[in-house]
């Protein structure tokens, strides 16, 4: 691995992305890595220089992709960055979801995954590699066929070039001689003034498959015999089936089987409606456990006693209560943030086939090894009997990547129970009271300023559950008693203020909760972003130029910042009602800055246009960073303006998209993104843009209202002007 | 049995009269690219045309569509805007996980029918009740005034 690399990932595990970093400690199964390859080998009409590519006599060139396919351009962007070291011609180029074996381990996780926006440049090197050793070979196959020097060789588009002689011929022709020649330790990379693909817009591989109903999502599986099955799960988060009748349920047409499993009472039918009305008819006595009055209003009180405790610390800088003595102006605040489900497109969903002596899985997952263990543990099979297919995701957001494998369990242990393959489909109902949130955060921040209006000292507590304590993860994301996710974004902020306190106080574990897109950043931007938002109000300056006067030991987020200024006018005056408002944050190596302008109209927030400046180092596939943007802000102001996951007697309050709504096309603001022409080393995109959404609207919001939004979702009353 | 005629073949499917259109299209007929989202007509992923009008098959029974024409994602390059819609839809890369994009193409399809050169309010309109969670609106916009402008 190169430097860059090493120094990418030692950060990466430090802060959230460490997604698997524990996983590495957690699912190291020796059994697994020794299971038999079953990949890479060269058929007779193709040749693969290694386990990620493949070159086939009639010259398409197939790129195997290790990261799942949720929207975030993996099996373009890889793709992409193999085929410029091969110099293939990119009309040739194909992709295929990898099989799930060790050699395609995410290089950070220790296991095969897809989080933490990691896709691109963890791959960045190996795929680069894989690429010119695929070269390299046909290169000396071509030498070899000619008998001359590979020196006095060149490629291009898919053809092996000899100029003195105008010879040229094209991979496929050389695939059998290349497949006879031994591959080098190290191969020469090319220059990046020789990128043909790399840096260009170029268009995705799988958008033919998604514009004509072809593409196969794991909802879309079909195999002989497979049968449908809905589960009924417990409604109050651990709670057990005490008992049940499924005679109602039997008595639907279609019905086949009514059978227990670990997490509910699976419904078997010959398709989803029947399955679907099999399970509302089933008669369930639930023992609801301990969570049965968990109740939002009440844990806010729970939350804030316990912000008053004193916690893990988080960062310690400089002595806070001396500072205070000193301080002209003191600020005391809280902001309290929900839980939030993903509510990807695709409902999760799981097609199994348990025989004596295989098991069979197809699933849009973030997580094979995990899916892949576990199935392997439920069915008593080696793993090398587990063989999980990777179909395209219909979205993923972190919902997909599970340390319990429980969407891919009840799949395995429904099939082992009914001796038939099934597909287990949620509803929409099933996926948004299911659990897996974005924590809830409660934060009560302080600050006081000097004279000049300049901060003196930060003291900052975050309550919120973890959802590594008590799993693999811990080892690695819990360190000093604190859990990374939890404070990221956080207990690292660009501003300089000289005395800095941060604390993590765990809130009791019970709502099962997950990574969501962008993290802990994911309410610890808006927190820190509001605040010095704050503070720059309270000291009368510019929100921009306060930012920025504190910036100076933080050049790299200070340059994002000037940049979205620049492109978004920051001086120029706005029409009338509107406002504007500023925010950055860097996650996932990333730094991404948005200016929002906003207006109120008819009691409704109405966001115009958000301008994105993002500095993410090397550039791959400049289209694709745009796009992730624009879902950035999409997925950001629907938290911002409508997410929420509430309690009532131990039930989730929510339901489905009418009452856990989405941001709509009539609400989508223009959206400019401007990409960094940038040394740093590569970053990720598919999350950095969400953090800096909420901040940027809610403090451009402040302007028109002169109130401080500090609980998300917007209420009604946050649009009325302060009397 | 029911009959239905889908992207212009003839089908006799022996379901329940009231299973939502929806889930015939997929478990009867195979018919996987319109898509199930919420089951509850909020999000637009099941968009399918009945007699040339959008609706989502998720809360329609089938017994709605005996002897009427259902066309689907699979057979929207048959005709000249489903054709234009698509072309439009890879010029701008609009997918991402692409799990509502049938339904997007869907409604667009209608859309341009009823207004083959919409504004932007008429692509308010006409698209808000599909949802992309990933966020392709604006690219869901600019492909259709695209596709608009293409003869």
């Amino acid at each position: 691995m190169s430097e860059q690399n090493t120094t990418s990932r030692r950060k990466f595990l430090q802060t959230t992305a460490a997604i698997g970093g524990g996983l590495v400690i957690g699912f190291h199964l020796p059994a697994f890595a020794k299971q038999v390859r079953n990949i890479g080998v060269p058929a007779a009409e193709n040749f693969a220089p290694n386990a990620f590519v493949r070159i086939g006599k009639d010259n398409m060139i197939t790129v195997i992709v290790n990261h799942s396919e949720m929207g975030q351009g993996a099996y373009t962007s890889l793709p992409m960055i193999i085929a410029d070291e091969l110099d293939a011609d990119w009309n040739n180029v194909k992709f295929e979801a990898a099989p799930v074996d060790p050699v395609y381990n995410h290089p950070g996780f220790g296991m095969q995954g897809t989080g933490g926006s990691t896709s691109t440049w963890v791959e960045w090197d190996r795929f680069r590699n894989a690429g010119a050793t695929g070269r390299y070979l046909l290169l000396a196959a071509a030498a070899q066929t000619w008998n001359v020097d590979p020196s006095t060789l060149r490629t291009e588009k898919g053809f092996v070039i000899h100029s003195p002689s105008g010879r040229k011929i094209s991979y496929g022709e050389l695939v059998d001689k290349a497949a006879t020649i031994t591959a080098p330790k190290e191969v020469k990379l090319k220059d990046a003034k020789d990128y043909k693909l790399i840096g260009k817009p170029i268009k995705r591989l799988d958008t033919p498959e998604k514009i004509d109903g072809s593409g196969i999502f794991g909802m879309d599986v079909k195999i002989p015999g497979v049968l449908t099955a809905v589960i009924a799960r417990a409604p109050v988060f651990g709670g057990k089936v005490k008992s049940f009748n499924g005679d109602k349920a039997k008595a639907i047409p279609g019905v086949k089987e009514v059978v227990q499993i670990d997490r509910g009472i699976a419904v078997v039918a010959n398709g989803f409606w029947p399955a679907k009305l099999g399970r509302d008819a089933l008669e369930m006595v639930w023992d609801e456990g301990p969570l049965s009055t968990l109740d939002t209003k009440a844990q806010t009180k729970q939350y804030a006693d316990l912000a008053k405790q004193t916690g893990a610390v988080a960062k310690k800088e400089g002595d806070v209560s001396t500072a205070k003595d000193k301080a002209v102006k003191k600020f005391d605040v809280v902001y309290d943030l929900p839980y939030l489900a993903h509510a990807p497109m695709e409902p999760l969903n799981c097609v199994a086939d348990v025989k004596a002596d295989s098991c069979e899985i197809w699933v849009g997952t973030q997580f094979q090894t995990v899916d892949a263990m576990t199935a392997a543990g439920i069915t008593g099979l080696k793993p090398n009997q587990v063989k999980l297919h990777t179909t395209l995701l219909g979205g993923g957001f972190g919902r997909r990547a599970v340390l319990d494998a429980h969407f891919v369990s009840e799949a395995v242990q429904v099939s082992k129970a009914i001796k038939s393959p099934v597909k287990v489909v949620w509803t929409r109902e099933d996926d948004i009271r299911g659990g897996y949130y974005r924590p809830r955060a409660y934060h009560t921040i302080s600050a006081g300023l000097d004279a000049a209006g300049k901060p003196l000292y930060w003291e900052h507590n975050i309550v919120c559950q973890s959802f590594a304590v008590g799993t693999p993860l811990e080892a690695m994301m819990v360190q000093n008693g604190v859990d990374g996710t939890a404070v990221e974004g956080a207990s690292e902020i660009p501003y300089h203020v000289p005395n800095k306190h941060v604390e993590w106080n765990m809130a009791p574990n019970g709502v099962p909760t997950l990574w969501w897109r962008s993290v802990g950043s994911s309410h610890t931007a808006f927190v820190v972003e509001g605040f010095i938002d704050e503070l720059a109000k309270a000291a009368g300056k510019d929100p921009f130029e306060y930012r920025r006067m504190l910036m100076d030991k933080h050049p790299r987020q200070k340059k994002v910042l000037e940049y979205v200024a620049t492109k978004a006018g920051w001086k120029n005056p706005l029409p009338a009602g509107r406002g504007k408002g500023i925010a950055v944050h860097e996650s996932f190596g990333s730094v991404v800055a948005m200016v929002a302008e906003v207006s109120i109209a008819k009691n409704n927030l109405k966001v115009h246009k958000v301008t994105v400046a993002v500095d993410c180092g090397q550039v791959v596939n400049p289209d694709t960073i745009k796009a992730q943007m624009e879902g950035c802000v999409v997925f950001g102001l629907t938290a911002a303006l409508y997410g929420e996951i509430s309690f009532e007697n131990g039930k989730v309050k929510q339901r489905n998209f009418h009452d856990y709504k989405m941001l709509r096309m009539n609400e989508m603001p223009l959206v400019d993104v401007h990409i960094m022409d940038s040394k740093e080393k590569m970053g990720g995109v598919g999350e950095p843009g969400v953090p800096p959404v909420a901040p940027a609207v809610m403090n451009a919001l402040f302007t028109l209202t002169g109130k401080r939004v500090r609980n998300l979702p917007l209420q009604p009353e946050d649009l009325k002007r302060k009397v | 049995m029911i009959n239905l005629k889908v992207n212009g073949k003839s089908y006799n499917v022996d379901v329940d009269p009231s299973t939502p259109i929806l889930w015939v299209l997929r478990d009867a007929l195979e018919l996987t690219g319109t898509k199930f989202g919420c089951g509850m007509a909020q999000c637009g992923a099941c968009t399918v045309h009945l007699n040339g009008d959008a609706i989502r098959s998720c809360i329609t029974p089938v017994a709605r569509a005996a002897g009427q024409e259902i066309k689907t994602i699979e057979a929207l390059s048959e005709d000249a805007i489903g054709k234009r819609l698509q072309k439009a839809w890879i010029e701008e890369d609009v997918p991402q996980c692409g799990y509502c994009q049938s339904g997007q193409l869907m409604a667009a399809a209608v859309l341009l029918k009823e207004k083959p050169y919409p504004t932007d309010n008429d692509i308010d309109l006409g698209m808000s009740g599909n949802i992309c969670r990933c966020g392709t609106y604006q690219r869901v916009r600019k492909a259709i005034h695209r596709a608009a402008a293409m003869k």
